[in-house]
């Protein structure tokens, strides 16, 4: 059976939600192998098993985590020349689109970034994407012999598969070129205990309506257990910070709810939200046109509505 | 400071996009273009370190006839000189073969070698994949800091301020180096009259594959990597229940998501 790579998201050993995901896809696909590249390898490796990595080729060097892209560049290139992999499978965020495109030149293979759905096909690997702000669904073809797909977050329902996970040792001498481009200060931004934007289930967003008051959209979405998100209106007034901006120019989320609280619903926006399952929308003004996307609307004032709903939500979970 | 700025050409992100039946590449003709939003945020930045000190701003972009009006659009913002290229045998590549078009135009336009920095905005608005910046950085071989929402320049070395979903980052490059910016980084002038009028003398150079050294069985639609196989418009989503909030606006939201089982 072809062999299938799928690169780890990781924090510090950590395995996040869109690696057991990809690890799921990929065993559609072939044989999943995780490439894990970072400390930590030995907690890595029993979660990545049981999601049904094969092999987890380890490369623990914490130099790759110094320099940005290009170690995860060469280090996956080194392994695609090895195995000859069906497909490489990696997470459609900022880095990892950028680490799809820099591997696809240098192994000459065919890339497909936001993918949602990725199936094997008779030509190759197929995959489904969203495009146009959402208003279309696109399926591709990569004709080349190894795919690079790097696949959203939320795409798949996890499905524990357990296999051997065996640990191979990945030697890789980076190049000086790797190391051009260096991280020299890293502030952490605040943990907030919520969920992490694209991989929610639960989204909260506020725009301009809020007029800058984020209290009634937390609430909301910590009663309801949500990530919180802005529109690009409440970013640029430096409302809220621009990681959190769902649209366009910031997150693409697909959760299961999305609730957008103050937010008109231009084109910027629904770009980034217009693929979630159920949509719920506050606005003062019934001609918004998010009200065009809504499975439920409430036409009134997110300042009284919200708390209502936070209170009612509260009072149901008990 | 030699300064290359990537643009694109777009169709207009309000105007209703869709794509060639015969071929299932992007409809570029039957929607008003202009130059891609987020790419004025490249420019811009150029302009600002070329105003800071000595340098000059060149524009490239690759696509149909039309897409000359992105690089007016930037030499109208201040830009010095512009490439065009244009050839038939473009039409329908994808990324990969993009960066490769691009990459010899931004040799060719740095006098056969490599400008000190190459800047581009974070994707594009139409393809949004976003991997243009860093396909372009592995064909000329320069390091990538992308996603700048800050952009200082010290001696040899360029550093950005990421602002990422766990930290905010400085992050740090030899020159010569791309830099990708997000539209967090500056407010892109409007082109003012003066400007304008200075545009139309400004030189506007159009090559061809040829003229690069591209050959024309590397790109296009029969050589992309991946195909489009099928499009679909999505159906339009139904709207669901409005109610006007009475007091009780709240409450009945709270019902609606039990009802949903979100609760």
């Amino acid at each position: 059976m072809a062999e299938v790579l799928v690169l780890v998201d990781h924090a510090g050993g950590k395995i996040r939600k869109a690696t057991a995901e990809l690890l799921t896809i990929a065993r559609r696909l072939g044989e999943p192998s995780a490439v894990y590249i970072g400390p930590n390898a030995e907690t890595a490796q029993v979660t990545l098993a049981k999601y049904g990595a094969h092999k987890v080729y380890v490369y623990d060097d914490p130099d790759a985590l110094e320099y940005l892209v290009a170690p995860q560049t060469e280090i996956l290139a080194a392994l695609v020349e090895k195995t000859s992999p069906l497909a490489v499978l990696i997470p459609s965020n900022a880095a990892g689109k950028e680490i799809a495109a820099r591997l696809a030149i240098r192994t000459e293979s065919g890339v497909i970034t936001d993918a949602v759905d990725v199936t094997a096909g008779g030509e190759g690997v197929e995959t489904t994407q969203s495009v146009f702000a959402g208003s279309y669904t696109v399926k591709s073809t990569v004709t080349t012999a190894t795919a690079i797909v790097a696949v959203k977050p939320n795409s798949v329902a996890i499905e524990p598969a357990p296999a051997a996970g065996e640990v191979e040792k990945v030697d890789v001498t980076l190049s000086d070129a790797a190391k051009a481009v260096r991280i020299v200060e890293s502030k952490p931004k605040e943990a907030t205990g919520r969920p992490e934007l694209t991989e929610a289930a639960i989204v909260v967003s506020g725009g301009r309506g809020t007029g800058g008051d984020f209290g009634p959209v937390e609430q909301f979405a910590d009663s309801l257990g949500a990530a919180v998100g802005a529109s690009r209106a409440a970013v640029d007034a430096g409302w809220y910070p621009h990681s959190n901006q769902v649209g366009q120019t910031g997150k693409q989320v697909s959760p299961q709810l999305y609730v957008a609280a103050g937010i008109s619903g231009a084109i910027q926006h629904r770009a980034g939200m217009q693929t979630s399952k159920t949509i719920i929308a506050v606005n003062k003004d019934e001609e918004a046109p998010i009200f065009e996307l809504v499975d439920f609307g409430v036409v009134g004032d997110l300042f009284t509505v919200l708390p209502q709903a936070t209170e009612a939500v509260k009072k149901a979970k008990g | 400071m030699n300064i290359v700025v990537c643009v694109k050409y777009v169709p207009d992100a309000q105007s209703d996009r869709s794509f060639n039946e015969a071929d299932n590449t992007t409809d570029r003709e039957g929607v008003e273009g202009l130059l891609s939003e987020l790419d004025e945020y490249a420019v811009e930045e150029a302009l600002k370190i070329a105003e800071a000190g000595e340098g000059e701003v060149t524009v490239v972009t690759v696509g149909p006839e039309q897409a000359v009006n992105a690089v007016k659009k930037a030499l109208q913002m201040g830009a010095h000189k512009a490439v065009h290229v244009s050839d038939e045998a473009i039409h329908g590549s994808d990324a990969a073969a993009t960066s490769l078009i691009l990459a010899e135009a931004v040799k060719k336009a740095a006098g056969d070698g490599t400008p000190d920095l190459v800047i581009t905005g974070m994707s594009s608005t139409d393809g949004v994949m976003g991997v243009v910046p860093a396909m372009l950085a592995e064909r000329l071989g320069l390091p990538q800091v992308t996603y700048a929402s800050e952009l200082t320049l010290h001696g040899d070395k360029v550093s950005i301020r990421r602002d990422g979903d766990a930290a905010s980052e400085t992050i740090e490059s030899t020159l010569p180096a791309l830099v990708s910016v997000t539209d967090q980084i500056n407010e892109p002038r409007y082109p003012s009259f003066k400007g304008i009028m200075a545009a139309k003398k400004k030189p506007v150079e159009t090559w061809s594959l040829a003229d690069l050294g591209v050959d024309a069985g590397r790109v296009g639609l029969d050589a992309a990597w991946t195909k489009v196989t099928s499009f679909a418009k999505r159906p339009p989503r139904e709207q669901g229940q409005l109610v006007t909030d009475e007091g009780d606006g709240g409450t009945k939201l709270a019902e609606f998501l039990s009802a949903q089982k979100f609760l």
